[in-house]
């Protein structure tokens, strides 16, 4: 059936996507903490690529952002995403203005790309869990 | 696994926290611990929350560390331990840590997605139990009840062993540090040795206190007397031993002393750390730590004097103020803006005439910590005068010095006292003029620091002719009015009100003023409140003092659960009507000044109550409110909220020495009769 058919698609994204880290039993929860997570980080993000673009940014308020950024993307588990913020720390660190620039943009594309990765597993699962439930 | 079962054996355990040793701890027995998370990421919150529950923890969740002290302080027995992120905007995590340590004791693991050496240094420094590295792991999550399990455990030895004394002398100092520094030090070595002493030491035990409870709570007296002891010794000479000998209550370990002690240590460090970033006042505040302590230490020796005797004059509140300060001064590296407040509170006079005009030393000394948190509006030096306004209030003869305006820091606040006189608020504000005086030059425009100076400015307008708040050259009360000076912009105007209405007054600075961190400071005025000239003259406002004490209570208290709160509501309901920010003021200062007061308040108010008479117990409670109120960061009020009715002022400022009054369970006559400096000992 196709509908089991995409339940293991979902099966399986799902594992390659969650390192059981937490605790999965409620799969409405990860859905939850990806909102939030998404939603924050985007934000986070779009205050960093403002403050690149603004020069009265200081490096310590652009760390603290990245600060908050690693956290949250290391508590959901989106490993890219964190190393690249690690090394966009690191060079900023170094007070490398342009570098940061490029880690940062590096920092957006995994994040897109983690982001394009789970939409379309939430979705997937929304739009099954939706005939399901009929 | 049972899960209700083991979750009531938890709670039977960790409530009662005498489960021994070698106790049988239901092998499910992590489930239902009661954990308290902190993090201001919501993402991480939420992971955390579902990673305890799976865990079989009862897990609450705050994200502002706010939020999570005033859930402590609310239900003190109510959790087991505390999780916390580093890194949270309204507070540093490492300062909800010491909080946390010094008010209530439980283990806490730091949480950060940084993993640099020194961040987790500083964990273990400041007496964090673990340090996890987010992401954090549900195994990690599995194993924090161990830190409970440990801290119970050395707890309940230590106060197994009541004939501590000689334990403690048996054991090295090592023990306190194992005491304090880490829980797994502390179990392990603590463990066993004090096994083998127990076994040997069982009849040597009997003699010292019966106190087995497993957990000491620094009541404010208590920690009063022990800062005393503390700045009798010295700082840096100050051992446990001496410290218990010197404190000399029954039923207290040296164990419990040395752990205290290490917990003191980082707190005062913290606030020079953090004083030092501020301005001429963190500067201040941290010179006045030392003074602080050395005041409080005068504070808390002379108000046991006091209370002892009954009333304590002002001279020798006034010597032993000055005697705190000078140590204090000599000992706190205060900024010369400090040392020049201070001088002028010098206390070497412990009689200063309202009319003095640098009585502004004294208070600026006392002052100096008091005023920690007073706004920036205030200058700093006027933050100490104002503080050593209060504080010298009690010892000088309350500088009040004529200026009317926010002439000179000293004289504001001796003006202002005068000028409070006419308000007649009371002689609370001995301390309030202290206060006022600092304040006043700061005050210079209505400033809006509740600082004393408000509650001076209140009180004299109230007070108005309040001729004798000069007098106060007893009223060393003024602890707490130290703390206020910081607020207060207006009127300050030296009247000599702050005598009577200093304590209002001071309750009145707190509250507007603190705007900055008084938590050292107020510990400090607790302490100095050896001059609780105030509180008798509270008695008079009393029944207004509390409000404003309450007023200022109140909003502090929110966070108080202490058992000010009970006392304070009166003063609450005074201070509320102060409109004092006090509100504002709860919430910052509090976390230092909390720890502080809690220790303060919890047992001075209570045990002021008796004393005295109301007024002193309120002053406790304003005292300890004001401590409170400043370490909160006592935004100014606005300072018309605050003076609109000097009455409330008045109260404020009674409250406030009471306050003051009650942490340093002073019963320092407060010669402010209401206007009438009768009190003031001459």
């Amino acid at each position: 059936m196709e509908s089991k058919h995409v339940n293991q698609q979902i099966a399986a994204m799902r594992q390659s996507f969650f390192d059981e880290l937490e605790d999965q039993n409620n799969p409405n929860f990860v859905e939850e903490v990806f909102t939030m997570y998404f939603r924050d980080s985007t934000t986070l993000l779009e205050t960093v690529e403002q403050a690149m673009k603004t020069i009265s940014i200081t490096l310590a308020k652009m760390d603290k952002i990245l600060h908050q950024l690693k956290g949250s993307s290391a508590s959901v588990g989106a490993n890219k995403v964190l190393n690249e913020i690690n090394k966009t720390r690191q060079v900023l660190e170094k007070g490398n203005l342009e570098g940061t620039k490029a880690g940062i943009w590096e920092m957006r594309k995994e994040y897109d790309s983690l982001k394009a990765k789970l939409e379309p597993y939430f979705q997937l699962k929304q739009a099954n869990s939706v005939p399901q439930e009929k | 696994m049972n899960v209700s079962s083991v979750k009531g054996s938890m709670s039977i355990s960790s409530s009662t926290s005498t489960w021994k040793a070698g106790d049988t701890i239901s092998d499910q027995f992590p489930a239902g611990l009661r954990v308290l998370v902190v993090d201001d990421d919501p993402t991480c919150l939420m992971i955390l929350e579902k990673m305890l529950i799976a865990c079989l923890y009862k897990v609450t969740k705050c994200n502002r560390a706010e939020t999570a002290l005033s859930k402590l302080r609310e239900n003190k027995n109510g959790y087991d331990i505390v999780l916390s992120d580093v890194h949270m905007p309204d507070m540093d995590g490492f300062k909800l840590l010491e909080h946390i340590g010094l008010e209530m004791d439980l283990p806490v693991i730091m949480m950060s997605a940084d993993d640099g050496k020194q961040v987790v240094m500083k964990g273990v420094t400041h007496g964090a139990c673990d340090y996890l590295i987010k992401p954090v792991r549900i195994e990690a999550l599995k194993n924090i009840w161990q830190h409970v399990v440990r801290k119970r455990k050395n707890e309940w030895k230590e106060f197994e062993q009541s004939g501590s004394v000689e334990e403690g002398d048996r054991q090295p100092k090592q023990s306190d540090d194992a005491d304090y520094s880490s829980s797994a030090n502390e179990g392990n070595w603590k463990g066993s040795k004090k096994r083998k002493d127990e076994e040997e030491e069982t009849d040597e035990r009997d003699d010292t206190s019966t106190l087995k409870k497993p957990r000491v709570v620094w009541s404010v007296e208590l920690h009063q007397q022990f800062v005393a002891a503390v700045n009798q010794l010295g700082i840096d000479k100050a051992v446990p031993k001496k410290i218990l000998e010197l404190m000399n209550v029954p039923g207290l370990t040296r164990e419990n002393v040395a752990s205290h002690l290490q917990k003191y240590r980082l707190y005062l460090r913290r606030l020079s750390g953090v004083s030092q970033h501020q301005s001429n006042l963190s500067t201040i505040i941290s010179a006045q730590d030392p003074t602080f302590g050395s005041l409080s230490s005068l504070s808390g020796l002379d108000l046991q004097t006091l209370a002892a005797t009954g009333q304590l004059p002002a001279q020798s509140l006034a010597r032993l103020q000055a005697a705190g300060l000078g140590r204090a001064t000599a000992k706190s590296g205060i900024p010369i803006t400090l040392v020049d407040q201070r001088n002028i509170f010098s206390f070497e006079n412990p009689k200063l005439r309202f009319g003095e005009g640098q009585q502004q030393h004294m208070t600026n000394k006392q002052q100096v910590n008091l005023l920690h948190g007073i706004p920036t509006t205030m200058e700093p030096k006027q933050l100490v005068s104002l503080r050593h306004a209060a504080q010298s209030i009690g010892n000088m003869n309350m500088q009040v010095p004529p200026h009317g305006a926010q002439s000179s820091q000293n004289n504001p606040l001796l003006m202002q006292m005068g000028q409070q006189q006419q308000q007649q608020q009371q002689s609370r504000g001995q301390i309030l003029v202290d206060s006022t005086i600092n304040h006043a030059p700061r005050l210079s425009s209505s400033m809006g620091q509740p600082i004393l100076s408000n509650g001076i400015a209140t009180n004299v307008s109230s007070r108005n002719g309040i001729p004798e708040n000069i007098r106060a050259p007893g009223y060393s009360q003024t602890p707490s009015m130290l703390n206020f000076p910081m607020n207060h912009a207006s009127e300050l105007p030296g009247n000599s009100f702050a005598l009577g209405s200093t304590p209002g007054v001071s309750i009145l600075t707190s509250k507007g003023a603190f705007q900055e961190d008084v938590n050292s400071e107020i510990k400090g005025s607790g302490g100095l409140m050896p001059s609780y000239d105030v509180f008798n003259d509270l008695d008079q406002h009393k029944p207004q003092s509390w409000e404003l004490q309450n007023v200022g209570m109140a909003f502090d208290t929110s966070q108080h659960s202490n058992s000010l709160q009970g006392n304070l509501d009166l003063t609450q309901s005074a201070l509320g009507q102060q409109g004092f920010s006090s509100g504002q003021m709860n919430g910052h200062n509090r976390s230092a000044a909390v720890a502080s007061k809690a220790m303060f308040s919890t047992g001075d108010v209570k045990e002021l109550g008796s004393a005295q008479n109301v007024n002193q117990h309120l002053n406790n409670l304003l005292v300890d409110n004001t401590i409170r109120v400043k370490s909160e960061r006592v935004c100014d009020t606005s300072p018309a909220n605050i003076f609109p009715d000097h009455f409330g002022q008045d109260d404020l400022m009674s409250a406030l020495l009471k306050q003051q009054e009650s942490v340093a369970s002073s019963e320092n006559e407060f010669d402010f009769d209401g206007y009438s400096m009768n009190n003031i000992p001459v």
